[in-house]
């Protein structure tokens, strides 16, 4: 259980995307995020968590080119990366395979291989028979894992996830956790995931970094020891109860 | 699908749609018959003839209903090629508005002064560029009509939700791409709006149009209209003034049917919404 300010994960021929001291200064004025430093590698897992509004949801956009940096730099050894919302931002007038059949679609792969990568990516969540219902007659939950298959068509080697799990009921959020490990531990990506909840951090994680408030800089970064597969049963284990109090406390001095 | 209405909610439902209206008819009639019959004296009686006096003379007498079927059918023809060019025009304004900044600004005051102007006050100028016929009528029909088209297809292009625009964003996708693929079909809702709203102003736009320019061998309801009052025949200025009612009404039912079909499998169902 390491907790230095300055993080470093992954051996560099893994890498896939290195924050190099990044800042960033919104056009306002507003200061989001102070020189923050961390790489993520292949079948890393981390969790960033911090008070709401410490420019996390900032580092993804950042991370995907959405939103270009102010200093620093970010360093990608990848292309093809995997976004996934808090909002499932399903298109409401496609079906679930039309909607998972998009990001193909727009790489303009040819119409029977979009239907075998989305058939395939359901199959991943566990959403076989679902393909002709439309998203309004889905639950949350259900619309995440549509949300989740969708980004999965590509096969990206980077996952960025923003608050995925935010909006659904602590039940179907804990199922959601081990069915995003199943996934993550069959395709071996990387991933760099955003939550308010310091349960789910430690329980997805190899890496949990906490955050100060805005403008937010990583103070504290705690490798998660517990080996995959992981059960439920860990949420009730006392090292995971240790770790989560760690995690909460180096939260807490912010 | 799932979510088709429960059995014992339809006949709950035709008590609820279809009783309550037909209150209001039977309460209009019953007022009409006693301004016709008690409030007004046998001299003044031509003023507002009793329903069953407009009844008899342009149902039953087979010239007048002929007449008014023909008028109706000529406004009609009036009516959708005027909608269906200000459904076009209207549209690619709007798109063309969405995807360049410059050219909103250069013509959106125009298209909302378009809508400011009283259409009356340039119709007589239409007729003397146009000539009095066909041509002008769909003209002015356009006109009344196109603005309902513009603004909502506009809003409906640009509504769409940040997170959306990410998505295709992170898959550098095309202006067309996007258009097409997210900006049009989320912008349908908004798109059929509008054109509820212009289908009724369409057909006032073409009775307009035919109040003023009657030239040409078609005799539209405007014009009927304007015989009609010119020979006091109040009987039939009543139907002439169903029947445009009829026509509008009857756009409005259809868009509102093409827009619940079109909708109805992806909209999430909005409670306490009408029909469309």
């Amino acid at each position: 259980m390491a907790n230095s300010a300055s993080d470093t994960g992954g051996s560099p021929e893994t890498r896939l995307i290195v924050f190099d001291d990044v800042s960033k200064t919104f056009p306002d004025g507003t200061e989001a995020l102070d020189r923050v430093s961390f790489s993520v590698g292949r079948r890393e897992f981390v969790t960033v968590v911090g008070p709401s509004g410490c420019g996390k949801s900032t580092l993804l956009r950042m991370a995907s080119e959405l939103t270009p940096v102010t200093r620093g730099r970010i360093e990608r050894a990848v292309e093809n990366i995997g976004f996934v919302f808090q909002d499932a931002t399903l298109l409401p007038w496609r079906t679930v395979q039309k909607n998972v059949e998009l990001f193909p679609q727009l790489h303009g792969i040819a119409k029977a291989e979009r239907a075998r990568l989305a058939a395939a990516a359901l199959e991943l969540v566990g959403l076989q028979g679902f393909d002709h219902h439309r998203p309004r007659a889905l639950s949350g939950g259900m619309k995440m894992r549509v949300s989740l298959a969708r980004s999965l068509t590509l096969r990206p080697p980077l996952f960025l996830f923003d608050e995925p799990f935010g909006a659904l009921d602590e039940l179907t959020r804990e199922r959601l956790n081990e069915e995003l490990l199943t996934v993550f531990m069959r395709e071996g990506f990387g991933t760099i995931f955003i939550t308010h909840s310091i349960m789910e951090a430690v329980f997805l994680s190899t890496r949990v970094l906490v955050m100060s408030p805005r403008p937010g800089t990583i103070i504290g970064s705690f490798e998660v020891p517990f080996p995959y597969p992981r059960s439920p049963q860990l949420r009730f284990q006392p090292e995971f109860a240790t770790l989560a109090s760690a995690v909460s406390a180096a939260l807490r001095e912010t | 699908m799932k979510e088709a209405e429960p059995d014992k909610g339809n006949a709950k439902g035709l008590f609820s749609t279809v009783i309550p209206p037909t209150l209001t008819a039977c309460a209009v009639l019953g007022l009409w018959y006693f301004f016709s019959l008690v409030v007004l004296n046998e001299g003044q009686r031509f003023l507002l003839p009793a329903p069953h006096q407009v009844v008899e003379t342009a149902f039953f007498r087979w010239r007048n209903l002929e007449e008014l079927l023909l008028a109706a059918r000529a406004t009609s023809l009036v009516t959708v090629l005027g909608l269906s060019l200000a459904i076009w025009i209207g549209m690619m304004i709007a798109i063309s508005m969405s995807q360049a900044r410059w050219f909103e600004r250069t013509f959106f005051p125009y298209a909302v002064a378009i809508q400011a102007v009283p259409i009356i006050a340039i119709v007589p100028v239409i007729g003397l560029w146009m000539g009095f016929s066909f041509a002008a009528r769909v003209l002015v029909t356009i006109m009344i009509s196109i603005f309902p088209i513009i603004t909502n297809t506009l809003f409906g292009l640009k509504s769409i939700e940040s997170n959306y625009h990410d998505l295709f964003t992170l898959h550098k996708a095309s202006r067309s791409t996007r258009l097409l693929r997210l900006q049009l079909p989320g912008a349908l809702p908004a798109i059929f709006t509008g054109f509820r709203i212009s289908a009724g102003l369409g057909v006032v736009g073409a009775i307009v149009g035919e109040f003023f320019f009657r030239g040409g061998k078609e005799r539209g309801i405007g014009r009927l209209l304007a015989t009609y009052q010119a020979r006091l025949q109040i009987e039939l200025l009543v139907a002439g003034i169903f029947f445009s009612s009829l026509l509008g009404v009857a756009l409005f039912v259809g868009f509102s049917a093409l827009s619940n079909r079109v909708l109805a499998s992806w909209r999430p169902p909005r409670p306490g919404q009408m029909n469309g």
